[in-house]
């Protein structure tokens, strides 16, 4: 508790040192993320992730003591050589994208494994230092760490902004970049490069495998949320610190049970991240799991209470008045396979649709209401000037358009039912004659 | 740590047999080559369905599920671990289609979210395995290959790893799963629409391959580690993939390439005192690097050397015709002297201007100069030759017939028909040439000049 109380107030120095660090590159890969993923490239950042090791390994076998700015130069180099092989074998030979990525990622990696285990077999070689790389030590964050994490953040957030509206046109349609003039092939090197940069910035904090999870999760979590590229890296920059926060905050706060190693700071990041996406992939208000699924919900039940007053209508159809009443059975008979129609009958009561007899001889019985007749009619105007419209422009038999017609007239816009009318031309009645025969009506030879 | 590096020195000792290789190394190799084999039957369709990273994704992933299956089951046993690792992967291949189908994901996106996410609840879980036990993250990215002959099993009497026992069962399962499948797999790697308009089982071809690299990543992984997983469904595939367009042989060679690389990265490890994963994955990337460059078809040197010298001979047609018009504008009329006489129509020609700067042209002169189409002069005169005219009159002709061609058939204005026919003269072969001469070899071109007989 006391630890806990020592966080939120920011007492500890060495929390507050991991906090910017961590919240920093949160930023920076996030905003990064966003271009990378919708460049559908989301697995470069793991690439390069993984290509950088043997510049790892390299530096630290030629400049021997572990001088950080040069093992950071020759991951830098290595994770560019990576990336421009994967370009060069995607340019240059069928193996596609996948292929190229997998074989770049493993070999690299590969000598990345073999330098590192001969490097640690020197004297001076210390297996610990060149671990963290893998794996990551957020924790363990000095000043100095920060202040290289806050320069490539600046760096990356000036040029993001000075070249946004290249990034743009390059993410959304690089065909039409290309054919203006923009130098494309230099603006995704541009962004591949800053990629790089944030990622080996990320690996002593996050490690290989995790790095590229920081640009992908806040970018992908970001775009439930929103349309414009504006917010979007907005939003995304925003996950990545929130992301980071929580993660260092949660592996500093939470208890260390008996027996553990204490929280890994870089995947409980990681996770952080991951819970956000979870959250923003199922509530978010427009592209969210839940907001389809209720979208889809509340559609099927417009639809089976349109069917059910369509229904009505055209069973009634040619009666005299005083006997538009109808029962369940004559319903069901008209539209079969409708599942659950007394439930949904009920609920047409309900929004004063339809009305039930309770007394005397039709006691058990329903009839439309006015406003019920009137939504009635609509529809089944609709439906049919779309088979009469479906018959002559499309070619299709009478027994064959009612299909189509009765998924369609639930959407037709008023302007699309309007025109169809024009159309046919003739006055018509306020529900034209259907063009095939219709249960439990009469036989109306329709061709208008 | 130390005890096992102790253990592992006598064994290398030891148990030399015959040469060099002693019967560790020859343990370790087999179970290299076996999980590269096992890998490289089931990569080849990741390669050709475009896949490849969802063994990168699986082979990471199944990392929570070795935590806990080890932290519910309490023992390193091979088969809670996995069931463990196997669900995890599964869980993730799952999870990252469904978010891709549901969620609208992009799809390599939701393969990262859900692998990373999927490795970081590894790497959480595994914190809470006392230190000692020997599961860790490293663990699964580096394998412990040299730790194979260590744990043994008596089977038939003979006495082998156990872990060799266990691979050769996944090889096996994978070989009977390709040949049972053989055309169910081609057709859906091949062609996946063709193959669901037949109305073929898509989806069930596609659960098998994952499942397929489901368990083999896993049980490769406990030896060679997920990275050596990844380069071995991958690379040799894609490699093969480059050496031949048939489909059975990309399969053999496949097996080959993976488990060469297995025994050559081996023995580089050996020599250098290094991990025999990483050098074996090492080794697969350089193979891929080398076929990428020389193979016979698809080798970027293979494809420039004969764009080279396709230009060469375009170039030297090009050097040709243009002395060979030049002598008709000299001569006026149509050259058509023969061999016996070559002085009649070896005329100086000035190259001055056009034929004289760049690679390929020194290249061509040279050329041409040796096989004695040309003569050169001082002053960078060149002369033809009878043998040259011959040539050059035989690209004259294809041009010239290729005009009327053009005009006729295609309609082409007069000022509209040179350029094509200039490229289109190299790539009129004999056979092209004798259907065209039945109609235009015996009157001029648009512009009228004269064919050139043949």
């Amino acid at each position: 508790m006391n630890e806990f109380i020592r966080l939120v107030l920011l007492q500890d120095p060495n929390t507050r040192v991991v906090l910017a660090g961590a919240g920093l590159l949160g930023v920076c890969a996030g905003v990064l993320g966003v271009f990378v993923v919708l460049r559908r490239r989301a697995l470069v950042g793991d690439a390069i992730a993984h290509a950088a090791l043997p510049g790892i390994g390299a530096s630290f076998l030629i400049f021997g003591e572990r001088n950080v700015v040069a093992l950071l130069a020759g991951a830098f180099v290595f994770g560019l050589l990576g990336v421009l092989c994967i370009a060069a074998i995607q340019m240059w030979t069928r193996v596609k994208e996948d292929a190229a990525l997998g074989i770049v990622l493993s070999s690299f990696f590969g000598l990345g494994l073999v330098l590192s285990r001969i490097a640690q077999s020197t004297p001076g070689g210390n297996k610990a230092g060149l671990d963290g790389y893998i794996f990551g030590k957020a924790a363990s964050m000095v000043q100095s760490d920060v202040l290289v994490i806050a320069l490539v953040a600046v760096t990356t957030l000036v040029v993001v902004a000075f070249f946004f509206k290249e990034l743009r046109l390059v993410c959304f349609d690089r065909s039409f970049a290309a054919s203006i003039g923009r130098p494309v092939g230099m603006i995704d090197f541009v962004l591949l490069a800053l990629v790089c940069v944030c990622v080996i910035a990320g690996l002593p904090a996050v490690g290989v495998v995790l790095t590229a999870a920081l640009l992908i999760i806040p970018a992908a979590g970001a775009r439930f949320w929103t349309d414009r590229l504006g917010y979007l890296v907005f939003i995304a920059g925003l996950f990545g610190a929130g992301a980071a926060c929580i993660g260092v905050a949660m592996s500093a706060a939470l208890p260390i049970p008996a027996g553990s190693r204490g929280w890994p700071t870089g995947a409980m990041i990681v996770l952080a991240a991951a819970a956000i996406f979870m959250v923003s992939m199922l509530l978010a208000p427009q592209r969210g799991v839940l907001a389809a699924v209720a979208r889809r919900v509340a559609f099927k039940r417009k639809m089976s209470l349109e069917h059910v007053l369509r229904a009505a209508y055209e069973v009634t159809e040619d009666r005299k008045p005083g006997g538009f009443s109808w029962s369940i059975n004559e319903i069901v008979r008209h539209i079969d396979g409708q599942a659950g129609l007394q439930r949904i009958i009920n609920r047409a009561v309900r929004a004063g649709l339809v009305k039930k007899y309770i007394h005397g001889t039709r006691a058990g019985q329903y009839t439309l209401t006015d406003d019920g007749a009137i939504e009635a009619t609509r529809l089944v105007r609709a439906h049919r000037l779309w088979e009469h419209f479906l018959i002559r422009h499309a070619d299709i038999a009478p027994d064959h358009v009612h299909r189509g017609a009765d998924e369609l007239e639930h959407i037709l816009p008023t302007e699309m039912i309007r025109a169809i009318e024009l159309e046919l031309g003739s006055t018509l009645p306020p529900a034209p004659p259907s063009p095939h025969q219709v249960v439990q009506g009469v036989r109306l030879e329709g061709n208008p | 740590m130390t005890q096992d590096a102790a253990m592992l020195s006598m064994l290398r000792g030891n148990c030399t047999i015959g040469f060099a290789i002693s019967e560790y190394d020859l343990w370790v190799m087999l179970a290299g080559v076996l999980a590269a084999a096992a890998c490289s039957i089931v990569g080849c369709f990741l390669v050709l369905r475009r896949m490849s990273l969802l063994g990168d994704a699986i082979s990471h992933a199944i990392l929570p599920g070795l935590a806990a299956a080890f932290l519910i089951s309490h023992t390193r046993e091979i088969v809670p671990m996995l069931i463990g690792a196997a669900s995890a992967g599964v869980l993730a291949a799952l999870l990252s289609g469904a978010m891709a189908r549901y969620a609208r994901v992009e799809e390599s996106a939701s393969l990262g979210v859900s692998f990373t996410t999927l490795f970081a609840l590894g790497v959480v879980l595994i914190a809470f395995i006392p230190a000692g036990i020997d599961l860790d993250p490293s663990c699964v990215l580096y394998g412990s290959i040299e730790h194979v002959p260590l744990d043994t099993v008596v089977l038939f009497g003979v006495e082998i790893p156990r872990y060799i026992r266990t691979i050769a069962i996944v090889l096996i399962v994978n070989v009977v799963i390709v040949a049972l499948l053989w055309k169910e797999l081609k057709v859906v790697s091949f062609d996946a629409a063709f193959a669901a308009s037949i109305g073929f089982g898509t989806a069930f071809v596609h659960t098998i391959l994952v499942s397929a690299v489901a368990w083999t990543s896993v049980v490769c992984f406990e030896a060679v580690g997920s990275i050596l997983v990844v380069a071995m469904l991958v690379a040799p595939g894609a490699t093969a993939h480059l050496l031949t367009d048939r489909y059975p042989r990309m399969f053999v060679y496949s097996i080959i390439l993976a488990t060469s690389s297995a025994v050559i990265g081996y023995q580089l490890a050996s020599a250098l005192d290094t991990t025999a994963a990483g050098m074996m994955s090492v080794v697969a990337g350089v193979q891929f690097a080398i076929a990428a460059l020389v193979a016979p078809k698809h080798g970027v040197f293979v494809k420039w050397m004969s764009r080279f010298l396709l230009s060469i001979r375009i170039r030297r047609e090009d050097i040709l015709a243009s002395l060979y018009r030049e002598l008709e504008s000299q001569g006026a009329g149509t050259i058509s002297l023969s061999a016996s006489n070559p002085n009649d129509y070896v005329a100086a020609c000035s190259t001055g201007n056009r034929y004289s700067r760049g690679l390929l042209t020194r290249i061509s002169r040279r050329a041409l100069r040796r096989e004695g189409l040309i003569e050169e002069q001082l002053a960078g005169q060149l002369r033809l030759t009878a043998a040259g005219a011959e040539v050059a009159r035989q690209v004259i002709r294809s041009h010239r017939m290729w005009e009327s061609f053009l005009k006729e058939e295609v309609g082409l204005g007069p000022d509209h028909l040179h350029d094509p026919s200039h490229v289109m003269e190299h790539y009129i072969t004999p056979q092209m040439r004798a259907r065209l001469q039945s109609a235009y070899a015996d009157r001029p071109d648009p512009h009228g000049k004269p064919v050139p007989p043949a």
